[in-house]
Formats: structure tokens, C-alpha cells, sequence
């Protein structure tokens, strides 16, 4: 078990491919088992780990080549989750973050990622440059 | 990997879509030109989505749920959901499917519904 004052991490890097969205949220699901979480808190951050992953292979690469980082740690309770990309960037990170809100133009895209990761996560922060990318952190209390 | 994550059934009007163990954007890149291509081959007046075996989503397969129902609501059709288990359902209502599409426990009540609706509206 984790003692609360001791910081574990992990770091990933994945090629941006569709397919690597399951293997993040899943090496994520593992990392943070050391926490003792529910299955319900389990699900929360694969579900959000995903979001983040989906909205750098589509938008961050738009669907090109590409690296992603997923970066993780627990201190205590805390789980740290950080996705990473150097793609195009979001121009308005706020609008971006507005539900509903995509750049979609097929019609299948929701615009609930941001909102989904707000929703499960108790803190989500996204930075980003126009033409270098966007990392999206995000934190929840486990078993809090 | 190559497996078609999607499974169709047609029976009448009603169209069943049984969706994979995981729906992310992997594995619904598909699902838009199949439907497309059986909506416009056959008469449906109504989808059902079958939760049955999906154990994990995220707001890929709210675009998605989102996107078919808006096309049925243009053609007349209805849309429901069935199998779900408490995890989807909770994400179907972050997402606002809930409010729009009604679910169902099993395939069978969601299927049987959809052809009362059209012997309603054939009575009408």
C-alpha cells in the first residue's frame, strides 16, 4: 500500500491511433488499483482517460501521426491523470469546454468530452498553444 | 481486431444494433455508413440500441446515440435502448440520451414497443 506522504508515478507513450484509446484507459484503470478504488470510480477515470485520448487522436492530430503522453501519479488518495499531445492546440480553450461545443462536421461527434471529464473528475485543467499542443490534467480523490 | 464490433437484426420494421463490449471511437468509426446503408435499403421505422453486452462508453457513443436519434425524429422513426447496466446508464444520463430515448430492460419489450407505437399510429 501506498503511504500517504509518498508519490508513485507512471508515464506512457503511445502512438495516436484509435486503437491505443482502450489500451491508455486501461493502463490507467491498472495504475490506480494501488488505491483500492470502486468499480464505479474505476470506470470514471477510464471513461475520462478515453475523452482525453479521443480528443488527441481526432483533434490534436486530426487523425494523423503522431505521440501521446499519459502521464499518472497518486500522492495519498489523489489520483493525478495528465494527457498530453503536440498537435494543433485548441484556439479557445473555453469554448472548446462549452457542452455541445465541436468542431465535428460528420454529425457523430457529441461535444460532451470535456463535459464528461468534468462530470467524473473532481478537477480537470486544459492548457494549450495554437500549433503545439494541449495538455489536459486531471485529478480525483479516491475512496474520499 | 478486424471482428465488425456491431451486430445488425432486422425484424420488421425495427432495426436491433447489438453494440460491442466497447464503445469508444475506435470501435463505432463504422457504425454511421452500416446504418447508413441499412437505413436506406430497408423500410425502419424504428432502432433499438442493445446494451447488452457494453460494459464500458464514453460521449463516442453519446454522439452517436445522439446522431441516430435525430435522423429517426426527421424520418417519423422512434429509437429506444435496452440491456443497459448501471454504469451506461448513468453515462446515457450525463450525456442527455435519457431524457430522449426511452430504455428498456430486455430486447424483446423494447422491440414490442416500438410495434405498438405503429399500430397506434396506423390507427390514427
Amino acid at each position: 500500500m501506498t503511504k500517504s506522504s509518498e508519490t508513485e508515478t507512471m508515464r506512457l507513450e503511445i502512438e495516436s491511433r484509435s486503437h491505443n484509446e482502450e489500451f491508455a484507459r486501461v493502463v490507467a484503470a491498472v495504475f490506480m488499483s494501488r488505491l483500492d478504488p470502486t468499480l464505479e470510480e474505476v470506470d470514471d477515470v477510464k471513461t475520462a482517460v478515453s475523452e482525453a485520448v479521443t480528443n488527441s487522436v481526432i483533434h490534436g492530430y486530426r487523425g494523423g501521426p503522431g505521440t501521446i503522453y499519459i502521464e499518472a501519479s497518486v500522492r495519498g488518495k489523489e489520483l493525478t491523470v495528465s494527457v498530453t499531445d503536440c498537435g494543433v492546440g485548441i484556439q479557445d480553450v473555453a469554448r472548446a469546454m462549452e457542452p455541445m461545443y465541436t468542431t465535428d462536421c460528420t454529425g457523430e461527434r457529441s461535444g460532451m468530452g470535456f463535459a464528461f471529464m468534468e462530470a467524473l473528475m473532481d478537477q480537470v485543467q486544459v492548457r494549450s498553444q495554437p500549433g503545439r499542443g494541449t495538455v489536459v490534467t486531471m485529478k480525483k480523490l479516491i475512496g474520499g | 481486431m478486424s471482428e465488425n464490433p456491431f451486430l445488425y437484426e432486422a425484424k420488421g420494421r425495427v432495426l436491433v444494433i447489438r453494440l460491442p463490449r466497447e464503445l469508444d471511437h475506435h470501435n463505432s468509426r463504422n457504425l454511421r455508413y452500416e446504418t447508413d446503408l441499412l437505413l436506406a435499403e430497408n423500410y425502419v421505422s424504428r432502432i433499438v440500441f442493445d446494451f447488452s453486452r457494453t460494459v464500458f462508453m464514453d460521449s463516442s457513443g453519446v454522439g452517436i446515440l445522439l446522431n441516430r436519434y435525430k435522423q429517426m425524429q426527421r424520418s417519423g422513426g422512434s429509437m429506444a435502448i435496452c440491456g443497459a447496466k448501471a454504469p451506461i446508464r448513468r453515462l446515457l444520463a450525463i450525456g442527455g440520451v435519457a431524457n430522449l430515448v426511452p430504455q428498456y430492460d430486455t430486447k424483446e419489450a423494447a422491440m414490442a414497443e416500438g410495434g405498438k407505437n405503429d399500430d397506434e399510429k396506423q390507427r390514427d
